[in-house]
């Protein structure tokens, strides 16, 4: 077998690429950027303001207000005076300005990409050919939403909720806004929004797009600030309906802060999700599954295939398949065109990435990391596989949210499916065979909100993405991610 | 002629199929009779019971589970005349035994709609085959409304069995007769041991369990006070239950839905 002879195993790709960046000279960003209230960027009345930086370089790209209370009580005001007029506006022409913004983010595109790039540390190419498109087409299918609410909940009247609270993650920030903020606006309702503190900018920018599309003032506010300001605003009274993307730690809390309030609420948190693979399985495009499972955006998705689980008739081989493959990522400047793997998010997020892979060392797991060059400056992780896990390891149980995988193995398909679902949460999974009806007995029985079979990390506005158990509650994306923005009246 | 001395029933939990008394020995006097009441421990069998029944009972056909709550709607007619002693008698009570069966007959045809109802094909921008169907969430609590007690009971019970999830019901404090009785028309209509779980006692003593219990997946909170409400919802959020408000969808097959989970699942297109 030509494969196994190889003894390259984790050497430099054979050829180096030219550089290839992605120009920045036609992005502006701003000094500094004040808080989206009414329509208008206003000073916040903390007067304080926090450094954003670019993780791949540690240069501080703009400074963003950080709202206190009455920053957040001024946004909601605006958003529940705004609500009035939003809900009773004719449905098609609500359905007109979340046109509008669809069609503004897809001509700014390039503009965004860039921005999220330098602000995030993902590669341009999953912010161009990823984030952007996608969240343009969210806005796009939630505007057609807009005039046929009635058809959407047979025998019911769907009434919007009032003012959203939403506060969103840095893993993908323009697109989680847009899972927010579009069904909102669709359903009528008005919206205050926080974005991640380390990913404040393709917010900024979609403030600025909310002004050109001539929004009514007050329909979109957004809050910059960390997790203070983000309690600020799920804790504000007037706030009728709570959306949190984020992990499932803050989820918790913030579902023990609406306890009691009336409030709805729906939680988009944590995963650990199994990626099973099967002796049947077409290796080669399970390999890619798995790469792009776990390392596209350096693992910071919630919904990562973080769990790789094989059946141990085929380990050897697909381990070296992937090994080879992992050695010709390519990590870097993510601006760079060519860039795999791009930065990770932020100083604290890699000290934890660090923390939990020696957890997986003194837990007795083998290590591999392809050779690799690590820039000089910068916040970056290689891409990292765990083999010999034992699934009461940390590194098999704890969300990681960066580019390490933890290889289990299985013998029978009921073993698969029992370690599959061993964990307290339940957003995603994946499954590889080419017999189909192991497929579908498969997606049965692993209990997730998102079963990839023979793919993964696939994303649509159709599509609807949400979790069971502790990966939180309610769906993103299609017809049922409506429902938790209206109330269904008779 | 001596008159006949009539054979009193001892009323017990219906937990794991079987009709059991406290494993706490205790009782508490209600509508002239010794209730069992439930201990925190009672709560953690019927839990364990309800999480053992949930695997068979989520897998057995849509069909399947419209026949089972069809049957229990049949015994409970056929014992109608006991029922509507058991809530007081005249026609209120006659009402309430045929609204619970309505509720169940209702219910036992929605089982094999849900999936149409709430599911759907979704035309992805690419060549992939998408769809997202319900499944239903697991173990789910259901707190019964004091009143009326049986229809209360039934109206928590039905959308829960409906859509697949196993329950585990604390039956109304003052009037438990009737729920205790349901689970002897349970108990012979086919309804596999443990997918219902029935408990009687002291809400202010169970409630806090069954809300922080990790291995409960939802609470249908109808019978809750505010107060109830508030500590309930808190108490969900260390393993993130679902709360299910007496408002939410009323008994319409939102309801229903909002007991089931929506999975999506995708699939590549090609040869």
């Amino acid at each position: 077998m030509a494969i196994a002879k190889r003894t390259d195993l984790g050497a430099p790709a054979p050829f180096e690429y030219a550089p290839a960046p992605e120009a920045t000279d036609h992005v502006t960003i701003a000094p500094k950027y004040d808080l989206f209230i009414g329509g208008r960027f206003v000073r916040a009345h903390s007067r304080r303001r926090f450094p954003t930086v670019n993780p791949a370089t540690e240069e501080v790209l703009s400074e963003v207000a950080e709202a206190d209370e009455a920053d957040v009580d001024r946004a909601v005001t605006a958003a529940g005076d705004a609500f009035r007029t939003w809900s009773g506006l004719p449905a098609a022409r609500r359905a007109r300005y979340v046109f509008r913004l669809s069609r503004l983010i897809q001509e700014r595109a390039r503009e965004l990409a860039v921005v999220e790039t330098m602000d995030g540390g993902k590669p341009i190419k999953e912010s161009r050919d990823v984030d952007v498109p996608l969240a343009a087409a969210h806005f796009f299918y939630y505007a057609g939403w807009a005039d046929k609410l009635e058809w959407a909940f047979p025998n019911r009247r769907p009434r919007p909720l009032g003012v959203a609270g939403q506060v969103i993650p840095w893993n993908f920030p323009l697109l989680m806004l847009a899972w927010k903020v579009a069904p909102a606006l669709a359903a009528g309702n008005t919206v205050v929004l926080k974005p991640a503190e380390t990913t404040p900018l393709t917010a900024m920018l979609f403030a600025d797009i909310c002004q050109q599309a001539e929004l009514p003032p007050g329909v979109v506010n957004i809050v910059t600030g960390a997790g203070a300001t983000g309690a600020l605003v799920t804790g504000h009274p007037a706030v009728r309906k709570v959306a949190f993307t984020g992990s499932t730690e803050v989820g918790k809390l913030i579902q023990r802060q609406v306890a009691g309030t009336g409030k709805r609420l729906t939680l988009e948190l944590g995963g650990k999700a199994a990626n099973v693979v099967f002796d049947d399985a077409p290796l080669d495009q399970a390999v890619e599954g798995i790469v792009n499972g776990i390392y596209f955006n350096q693992g910071h998705v919630c919904c990562a295939g973080s769990r790789l689980l094989v059946q141990e008739s085929i380990v050897g081989p697909l381990l070296e398949k992937l090994k080879q493959r992992l050695g010709t990522l390519r990590l870097g400047d993510p601006l760079d065109k060519n860039t795999d793997v791009g930065a990770i998010n932020s100083p604290q997020q890699l000290r934890k990435i660090e923390g939990l892979v020696n957890s997986g060392v003194e837990e007795g797991a083998e290590l591999f990391q392809p050779a690799c060059r690590l820039p000089e400056r910068g916040y970056w992780f290689p891409p990292t596989l765990f083999t010999n896990v034992a699934q009461s390891s940390r590194i098999a149980r704890e969300e990681i949210f960066g580019p390490v995988l933890s290889v289990l193995t299985f013998r029978t398909p009921d073993e698969a499916v029992e370690k599959a679902n061993n964990t307290p949460y339940g957003l995603a999974a994946g499954v590889w065979t080419e017999k189909g009806s192991r497929i579908l007995w498969m997606s049965e029985r692993m209990r997730a909100g998102v079963v990839w079979a023979n793919t993964y990390n696939r994303f649509d506005p159709t599509s609807p993405f949400g979790g069971y158990k502790e990966s939180g509650f309610g769906r993103e994306g299609g017809l049922q991610g409506l429902l938790p923005y209206v109330e269904l009246a008779r | 002629m001596t008159e006949r001395l009539d054979v009193r029933k001892t009323y017990k939990l219906y937990a794991g199929g079987e009709f059991v008394r406290s494993e706490s020995g205790r009782s508490y006097r209600a509508e002239d009779a010794n209730v069992p009441r439930a201990s925190r421990k009672d709560l953690r069998d019927a839990v364990r019971a309800a999480r053992v029944a949930f695997p068979g009972w989520s897998r057995r056909t849509a069909m399947n589970r419209g026949q089972v709550l069809y049957r229990i709607a049949e015994m409970l007619d056929g014992r109608r005349a006991q029922f509507a002693a058991l809530l007081g008698g005249g026609r209120p009570a006659g009402r309430e035994v045929d609204a619970a069966v309505d509720t169940l007959v209702w219910h036992a045809g929605l089982t094999d709609k849900l999936a149409q109802l709430l599911g759907t094909v979704n035309p992805v921008a690419g060549p992939y085959f998408n769809f997202t169907v319900p499944e239903p969430t697991g173990v789910v609590g259901v707190v019964a409304p004091d009143e009326p007690p049986l229809l209360g009971l039934v109206r928590g019970l039905a959308p829960v069995l409906c859509g697949g999830s196993t329950a585990v019901a604390l039956a109304s404090g003052p009037r438990p007769l009737a729920a205790l009785c349901l689970g002897e028309v349970l108990a012979t209509s086919d309804v596999p041991a443990g997918v219902v779980n029935l408990l009687t006692g002291h809400r202010t003593e169970l409630l806090p369990w069954l809300a922080a219990h990790m291995d409960v997946n939802a609470i249908d909170a109808a019978g809750c006070s505010p107060d109830e409400l508030a500590a309930v919802e808190e108490a969900a959020a260390a393993n993130v239950k679902r709360i299910v408000l007496p408002e939410d969808g009323e008994l319409g097959p939102w309801r229903a839905a909002a007991f089931m989970e929506l999975k999506t699942i995708w699939h590549p297109v090609g040869v």
